[in-house]
This record gives structure tokens, sequence and C-alpha cells, in this order.
């Protein structure tokens, strides 16, 4: 088998879309394998990894459908080679049920939501951020995910490294929630020596592990039971079906529940390195705007123009979407007296922002829902309302 | 030879009805593996949702038991990511050529290494008899009460013509002939496919009066014929019968899917890219 080599020698400028970007932060954090579907406006991302997969000795698949993509990352990721897709709305809802399955049989791998306006074929080609409740509850039954939603080409980077490590660290699907503007954006961005960046590989089974004693989905400290290559002699079973450590079903409604509670406590025991975000309040400020993805960008601008002019006004970027920010978001609500929540869609997390300032502070939602970014001037009149 | 070692002895007996032909299946492919000469180690076995996605259970392989039709888009990935792995799909006739179908035709297109064994019972049995797309025209299931309108697939013709290279039928009333094709079907270089015909006296069976396991083997024998025999029926009555056998072989092993792909590695990587 050839050898796979890592990434780019030196450091380099490069003026790329958020898309491209998206490609060049899987190469950095050791991805392999893209299996996906065409679609707009993610297709610059398949592409993107047609052409480089190849170079590295990974491999690039078109499938034939959006279910196959996912499932066929899925497969890539047990075969022990870091996996992602990329798609939109559309094609995010049919990969729906095989990522609830690579939760279920904790194969780390990364899905790209690259959003479009919906319902439906809606929009193609003008962005949204209508599938943020379809990330955290498009599938059956209750489960966690990991979110991600960058703001500008530079964190499509970083935040796709982030997403490959966070995958690989918890045995965990992350999603990585672009939308049209930020995938289409062309931005000056730095790519990173690869000496530069922090890469995280699953956790694996000792070489010596006895395959007698293996056991797939081990209850461990952390909660994340080490994961062997399919091929690596260990022969396990994976299974959509609740399983116990051995990774059989076995029909029993405690195991059921002991699994559930395992999914759920080794994200939420970690959220310290789950939650990422960025903030600039200051003491005296009275009203915070609190964005993500593409609408952070008018959000902070509008911000950053209105203090020149003294309002009292600040601003809190979400880069985790989910698992939702609740602390902080709830530290914020203690400190100011309103939080205007922009976001392109018709009002999905800030129906979690109220639930979090549980009543500390006033939320007011600004949206804009048909395929426009929200303006800064629209924000500006709002805070100066609220002021 | 030892074949429990092919078997989690611990996970039988297997929960499949009496008189089922999918442990005849089970037990044909896991002599032609013992003949084969392919590593168990690196053998990585994939089923859907169904009866014939229980299989994985009881095989002592790295198994993957996946949702319901997507097997094959599964094993995709994983023969893609190591073609080292040999990789076989088992699935049933619901699983792979209804809500799957679209993979299967696509993988036998691609002529990806993959061995795939579809358990064709002709109904939907976990889920208590409704027609399947191999359920015959004029047969009762459950949501046929009154007789099934739906033309069945000739699922062997069908993935023949999307372009995979290795095509058999064999059936439950004769393992010896099952396992031969198994073993070829492993040997094969390419997207091989083996249409396993199998009975359901329980959701099949009851519901059209065919009598036990020994009366539908009976009938299942009745109802074929040796390929070789077909090809010298006339156009009447080769409609009649079934054949059994290799039905297709092209032994292309350069054509295969995995080869193709890292030809394309070498190139990029000695001629330059893009």
């Amino acid at each position: 088998m050839m050898k796979t080599k890592i990434f780019r020698p030196e450091k380099r400028a490069v003026l790329i879309q958020g898309d491209q970007a998206v490609v060049e932060g899987a190469l950095a954090a050791g991805v392999e394998f893209f299996a996906g579907y065409p679609i707009t406006p993610a297709s610059e991302i398949a592409e993107g990894f047609a052409r480089e997969l190849p170079k590295i000795g990974g491999k690039f698949l078109q499938m034939e459908d959006e279910i196959a993509g996912m499932a066929a990352v899925v497969g890539a990721s047990l075969a022990g080679k870091k996996a992602i897709t990329a798609t939109s709305g559309p094609g995010f809802a049919l990969k729906q049920e095989n990522l609830g399955f690579a939760t279920m049989v904790e194969a780390p791998v990364v899905v790209v939501n690259v959003q479009r306006v919906g319902p439906s074929t809606g929009l193609p080609t003008s962005p949204s951020q209508g599938d943020v409740m379809q990330a955290r509850w498009g599938r059956n039954g209750d489960q966690e995910i990991i979110a991600l939603a960058p703001a500008s080409v530079t964190e499509s980077y970083e935040l796709t490294i982030k997403a490959v490590n966070l995958s690989e660290k918890f045995r965990q699907p992350v999603v990585l929630m672009l939308d049209e503007v930020i995938g289409h954006l062309r931005e000056k961005i730095y790519l990173s020596t690869s000496d530069e960046i922090e890469i995280i590989d699953r956790k694996r089974p000792a070489a010596d592990q006895d395959p007698d004693q293996y056991l797939p989905y081990q209850l461990t400290d952390d909660l994340i039971p080490p994961m062997a290559d399919y091929g690596s002699g260990l022969k396990y079973h994976t299974s959509g079906l609740f399983h116990d450590q051995s990774g059989f079903p076995d029909g029993k409604n405690e195991t059921a529940k002991l699994m559930q509670d395992r999914l759920h406590n080794k994200l939420h025991n970690n959220l310290d390195q789950i939650i990422l975000y960025q903030k600039d309040i200051r003491k005296d400020d009275r009203v915070a705007v609190l964005s993500y993805g593409s609408a952070a960008r008018t959000a902070i601008s509008a911000v950053n123009t209105g203090r020149k002019d003294n309002l009292k006004a600040g601003w809190f970027k979400l880069q985790t979407i989910w698992p939702f920010a609740e602390k902080e978001v709830a530290e914020l609500a203690a400190q100011v007296e309103t939080i205007i929540v922009s976001e392109l869609n018709q009002g999905q997390l800030i129906r979690e922002v109220k639930r979090a300032a549980a009543g500390q502070a006033k939320v007011l939602g600004i949206n804009s829902y048909a395929g426009e970014l929200i303006k800064p001037e629209e924000i500006r009149a709002l805070l100066e309302e609220v002021l | 030879m030892d074949f429990e070692k092919y078997l989690r002895m611990d996970k039988l007996p297997h929960i499949w009805c009496p008189g089922c032909g999918h442990g005849t299946i089970l037990n044909s492919f896991i002599r032609a593996f013992a003949e084969s000469d392919f590593d168990q180690d690196k053998t990585v076995v994939i089923s859907g949702i169904g009866c014939s996605g229980r299989a994985t259970g009881y095989l002592n392989f790295d198994t993957l038991h996946t949702t319901h039709g997507r097997a094959i888009a599964f094993a995709t990935g994983v023969k893609m990511a190591n073609p080292e792995l040999n990789v076989i799909v088992m699935t049933g006739d619901g699983d792979g050529s209804a809500i799957g179908g679209n993979h299967l035709i696509h993988a036998a297109r691609r002529n990806i290494d993959l061995t795939v064994i579809l358990f064709n019972n002709q109904i939907y049995g976990m889920t208590g008899g409704q027609f399947s797309p191999m359920t015959p025209t004029g047969d009762l299931a459950s949501t046929a009460p009154y007789g099934n309108i739906d033309q069945n697939f000739n699922l062997a013709e069908l993935v023949a013509g999307a372009g995979g290279t290795f095509i058999a039928r064999g059936a439950t009333f004769d393992p010896r002939q099952l396992k031969k094709l198994y073993l070829a079907a492993l040997k094969h270089k390419g997207f091989s496919f083996v249409e396993s015909l199998s009975q359901c006296p329980v959701s099949y069976g009851r519901q059209n009066k065919a009598g036990d396991a020994v009366e539908m083997l009976k009938k299942q024998e009745e109802d074929t014929i040796n390929f070789k025999k077909w090809q010298q029926l006339s156009t009447e009555e080769k409609k009649l019968k079934y054949p059994l056998g290799i039905l297709k072989e092209l032994d292309n092993p350069e054509s295969e899917y995995t080869v193709r792909y890292q030809k394309i590695i070498e190139q990029v990587n000695n001629e330059g890219a893009l």
C-alpha cells in the first residue's frame, strides 16, 4: 500500500473559497477519504477532494446518491481512515439515517453542510442557516451531535481541522455548518505547516490486544472505547442496534440506557473541549448581538460601527452551535440587559438562547430567511431601538 | 475441517424460523470460505436489515450490521478505504433489490470487488410477510391480500446488465452447488453477485399455502434448471424455469474499481497533478 504523506511543507498564503478551505483543512487534519454526491453550494468541496486526494494516496468516491455517500464514509472510518462527506440541506436530510448510525456505532466522521435556503429545493444558491435544528434533531431517537459553524474562510479551514479532531477524539460524528456565503466567499488565508497543527487520532487498542478479550464498546473511564480498524484481527461486530460492551445487541432496556447515557456523557463531560466561541462584551455593554456563521459577520460589523457612536453593545459569536453553549449564554444573560440573536432562519437557535437566558435578559431575534444576509444597518437600527 | 472457527458459536442458535433456508446459505458460505485462501482476519462481512441482516452476527469476522438497504454502500467505503480487505455483503431481496436497489446496480456498474450474496426468499420475512420486488406476480402477501400485481425482477439479469462481472444463481435445495458458486464468487476479482433462492415457510409459505420447507424445496427444484440445459430450451420454455449456475463471468481484474483508482493515484504521482 502507498504510504500517505502529510500535507503541505510550507506555510503559505492563498486566496480561496470557504469550500476549498474545508478541503485544505481536512487534508491538514489527516483526512484520506471522501465520498459524496454533487449538490449546490457544496460541489466545490467534492471537486477539491477529487483533485487532491489521489496526490496523497487517498480515496475519492462520487457515489450514486447522498445516502450512499454517508454510508461509504462510515465504512471507510471503520476501516481506519479519517473520512469526510459534504452536502447541502436536501442532501443533509438524506444523510440523516446513516449519520444516526455513525453516532450509534461511534464512527468518527465529518459531515459538511453548506446550507442553502429551504424547505425542499428552496433557493439553491442563496445563504441560509435553516438547518440548525435539522443538525440537532434530524435523526430518530435522542442523540447528541457536535456542530461547528465557521464565519470566514479562515475559520472554515480551522474549524474543519477542529471537526476532524473532535470526531476522532470522541468517536463522534461532527457536522460542519457552512452556508452559501461562507462556502463561496473568497478570502486570503494562511495554510499552516503540518507541525503547526494539532492532529488528533482516534484511540486504538494496543498492538498486543488479545482478540478474545477485546471489547469494542468497552466501558472506559473516559467513556470513549478504543476503536480497532477492520482487518486488524480483532474480529468485532458493529451494529446500529443497542449493544453491550461486546458490540452485540442483547435487547435489554438496561443496556440501552447505559449506552444512551454513555453517548451523552462522553460529550457532556467534556464541554470545555467542545464549545468554542468568541466574544467582545465590555463591562458596561447593555446589549449583546449573538450570532454564528455568515450572520456573525454583519452582526460584528454593526456592533463595531455602533461602538464608534458610543452604543453600549457587544458581540458574541458561537463557533460551536451544538452542543449549545448553555453555561456561557446564561452568563451572558446575567451580564447584559438584552440579547439580540441574529440568524438566517425564522428563529431556530434563539429558542436555545431563551432557554439558557431563563429570563435574566430580554431575548430578541433579527432574522432573514429568504436568501439575503441581514444588513448591518438593520442590526444597527434594532440596537438603537433597544438602547 | 474446522468450520466452527468461522462462527460465533456463543451467538447460536440463530433466530431464523424452523424450515428457513437462510441457515443453509450460511452453511454453504462457511464451507466455501474454508476452501478459499482468504484470511479470516482480513475479511469483513456486511449486512443490512431483515432476516438476512442477522447473518453477520453469527459469523466470526469483522462484521457490520448496517441500516436497511445500505450494506453495499458501506461495503464500498470499506473496500475503497482498504482494498486489501475481502469484503462480503449479505443482503436480502427487500434489502438488496428494493430499498438498496440503487446501490446494487451502481456497485455492479463500478465493478468494485465485493462479493454480494443475496438471500432471496421472495418476501419481507422479519416484518411479517409483505411483498418484495422478488415476490412473483399473483402471489399473496400481507400487503397484497388480493394478489400481488407487481412484476418481480429478474435480479441476476439486472445485475449482469448493470455491469457486474460475476453473476450466479443457486438455491438452497442444492447446497453443494451453492458452496461452489460462493467459492467461485469469492475468488472472482470484481463485482460478484450470487442470487441465492431461499425458502420462507412461515412468512411466505403460510400465506401462499406453499407447504412446509420440504415441499418448498421440491418446488424450488421444479422451478429451476441447470444453466447449460436452460440455454438449450426454446424461448417459451426458458420463461418457465430459472437457470442455476454461473450465468456470467468476465475475468478482467484490471477493470476492477480499486485497481483502476490505484492507477489514478500512480498516474497523478508519476506524471504530475492538476
